[in-house]
């Protein structure tokens, strides 16, 4: 028998414009940890070790969105190190809460902010990392759910396809026996079109859902407009209501433009 | 004499801190020569998009700042907006409020004491490393940060970005018996923080200390947690409405944060050693009496011993939560609604790296028309750079290499956040 120890896939973390929470989701599975820091070569994970290792990297996880053009040089060198590019959640899937700079003049809202623009460098886009680069993967969520990210890094790790619903909140409301808030009490709820993930996190604290984990697939935004507009919705808020934190996935964008220019 | 020789010390991605920093030593021959704590970190525009938002997303919005302490954003926004709009709550959502923070607090705080600054006093890259040496203190680690977790997740939905938090109370209050099951967990969390704080206080601490100004919360009865008068060391006691016309803040060229002072002195601190200091006799009996088994004392200037502080607030934390739990009685109204008004409000909360300072200014359309948000790491970095400039004079003479591990783990005595850091850049906002 051979001697040799198979070496463990190596896994790394980057970091681009974002909050933290995705990447703070591996350390959160406290249960996981210490089981996937045993399955996994950690060598790049510099919010939680000073070790950094040079790449290649079987699996390269990505958070945050592209907002200034060192980051966008930046993710081309990750790309190229990564076996498998896979984005955690919605800055990285979708642009996140920062793409809300993405309907304003970027040069003119610098000057007026900054007590010296000069020294500030960044992008008039704020945009997810498949516009720069092939993703093997997305993530959705504001943040994602930790035990998804479980999943997918087992998944990828096997080869095989991650088991992870691409249906509305809705279907997850049914199944907890929510009583639909939008139906029973009028509130505009964004479930019909936002893709599951959470568990009907909103819906369940007695609140409308406000649409972290992303579009669906094929989300029928218009009809759910219209409701909206008999909730006594203006066009406003409905703007307001597709703008969060996936304002820049192009259903949403698309909703949010239709009823901004209505 | 030969001319002393230049050296920089870089550290190009500083580990174990939220968010991404950069650090930059100068020294000739052994005299510091410049320091810099660098912020590449991309701005993110938060006071400026908060522009137009209708007041009831901002606790959603501003969480999104910060994913290791976003309870502390929606509480500052909560506690500014009901300001404004002059909202009183149910005296047992300010419980439930408070408890929500202990969540956070022993979540944020375990993390930081296990995961990010113990590798450094053990010397270990990380926990992982250091759990195959030391498997039991990481796991109590683990399983502690876990029990914090699960009171911001039986609140709020999930750890990160919880959704319960509304202006005017919470969407949803807990049910006494959901608390109820916290119970056993929050007790052996209480013994544990006791055994933390015996652990962390046989570390090995550089001597070093510094004159600092504090500055905290202060409250007459309580450790601070959501509400209570700005104070010092130094003199400083004002309530929040008056933080801008006491504080200034600096745009300096290498950093994406702008540099806190307090007006007419200089740089001060925030945070656990802070408010350690400004209250230890809020402390409950048996935080301070795990403080002074320990010979903490306050007050501490020695900010490697922070760790030592952040443990005992974990035993405060975790006693607060079973007291408020015990005493627990669900609010008559969950949610106070709120009326419209244009008016302005301010208020500042303790998050677990300190004071977090927020300002809105609200329209007769329920609209925000300008925020401001200053976060604890933004007013604690020139007080790391000035840590800095004085401790590395008195490790000159070691190697380069010892000299780069032992700054960085002073620039972690801070637990920066420089996710949060980032996102106060704005000094005024465009009125129109």
């Amino acid at each position: 028998m051979s001697s040799r120890v198979k070496r463990k896939p190596r896994i790394a973390v980057f970091k681009f414009a974002s909050c933290d929470g995705c990447q703070l989701s591996l350390l959160d599975a406290e249960d996981e940890l210490l089981a996937v820091a045993g399955a996994f070569d950690i060598a790049y994970f510099p919010e939680a070790s000073s070790t950094m290792l040079r790449g290649p990297y079987e699996i390269g996880l990505v958070e945050g969105s592209i907002t200034t053009y060192h980051d966008a040089q930046r993710i081309q060198e990750i790309r190229h190190q990564c076996k498998s590019l896979i984005t955690i959640g919605a800055c990285a899937t979708a642009g996140g809460i920062q793409a809300l700079r993405n309907w304003k003049d970027v040069d003119e809202f610098i000057r007026v902010v900054y007590a010296t623009p000069r020294y500030i460098e960044t992008l008039k886009l704020s945009t997810p990392i498949a516009e720069h680069v092939p993703v093997n993967f997305e993530l959705r969520g504001c943040p994602i759910n930790k035990h998804q990210l479980i999943e997918l890094i087992t998944a990828t790790l096997a080869g095989r396809k991650p088991n992870l619903p691409t249906y509305s909140v809705c279907i997850e409301c049914k199944r907890k026996s929510n009583v639909c808030i939008a139906v029973a009490q009028g509130v505009p709820c964004l479930g019909p079109v936002t893709q599951a993930g959470c568990g009907a996190l909103c819906p369940s604290f007695n609140r409308g859902c406000y649409g972290c984990y992303g579009p669906m697939e094929s989300p029928n935004t218009e009809s759910l407009s219209s409701q909206f507009r008999i909730l006594d919705q203006s066009n406003a808020d409905i703007t307001r209501a597709f703008r969060g934190f996936n304002a820049w996935a192009w259903q949403f964008r698309k909703a949010s433009e239709e009823s901004e220019r209505a | 004499m030969s001319k002393p020789v230049a050296r920089t010390i870089k550290v190009d991605t500083l580990a174990r801190v939220e968010g991404e920093g950069a650090l930059y030593v100068k020294l000739k021959g052994n005299e510091v020569h410049d320091v810099k704590l660098k912020i590449y970190e991309p701005p993110r525009f938060f006071e400026a998009f908060l522009r137009g938002r209708h007041f009831s997303e901002v606790p959603d919005l501003v969480a999104r700042i910060c994913g290791i302490c976003p309870i502390a954003y929606q509480m500052s926004a909560v506690h500014a907006i009901e300001r404004a709009l002059g909202i009183e709550i149910d005296p047992s959502v300010r419980s439930l409020r408070r408890l929500f923070y202990c969540g956070e607090w022993i979540e944020s705080h375990a993390l930081h004491v296990y995961m990010l600054h113990a590798p450094d006093f053990l010397g270990y890259p990380d926990a992982i490393a250091m759990a195959r040496d030391h498997q039991a203190v990481v796991q109590k680690g683990l399983r502690l940060k876990k029990a914090g977790n699960r009171i911001v997740a039986l609140m709020g939905g999930r750890e990160i970005h919880p959704v319960s938090a509304a202006v005017g109370g919470f969407y949803k209050a807990p049910a006494k018996s959901a608390l109820n099951e916290l119970v056993d967990d929050l007790k052996w969390a209480l013994d544990a923080s006791l055994e933390t704080v015996r652990l962390v206080c046989g570390f090995d601490f550089p001597e070093f200390e510094q004159d600092y100004e504090f500055v905290s919360l202060s409250h007459p009865a309580e450790y601070p947690f959501n509400e209570g008068r700005i104070v010092s060391n130094r003199g400083l006691d004002i309530d929040a409405s008056e933080y801008e016309e006491n504080f200034r803040e600096q745009h300096v060229e290498y950093s994406n944060a702008l540099h806190s002072v307090v007006r007419g002195r200089d740089c001060y601190m925030v945070g656990p050693m802070a408010r350690f200091n400004l209250n230890f006799d809020k402390l409950p009996e048996i935080a301070r009496q795990a403080a002074n088994d320990c010979g903490l004392k306050a007050p501490c200037r020695n900010p490697f011993r922070s760790i030592v502080v952040r443990a005992v607030e974990l035993v405060f934390a975790c006693d607060e939560a079973l007291r408020i739990i015990r005493g627990y009685e669900p609010p008559a109204l969950a949610r106070a609604q709120a009326t419209a008004r244009a008016s302005i409000g301010q208020a500042a909360t303790e998050a677990p790296r300190g004071l977090l300072y927020h300002r809105y200014e609200i329209d007769q359309d329920e609209l925000i028309t300008s925020a401001k948000i200053v976060p604890p790491t933004s007013q604690n970095q020139k007080r790391i750079e000035e840590d800095l400039r004085s401790f590395v004079g008195q490790i000159a003479t070691r190697s380069a290499e010892e000299i780069t591990w032992k700054c960085e783990q002073a620039v972690r005595n801070y637990d920066p956040c420089i996710s949060c850091a980032t996102h106060f850049l704005r000094l005024h906002v465009e009125r129109g």
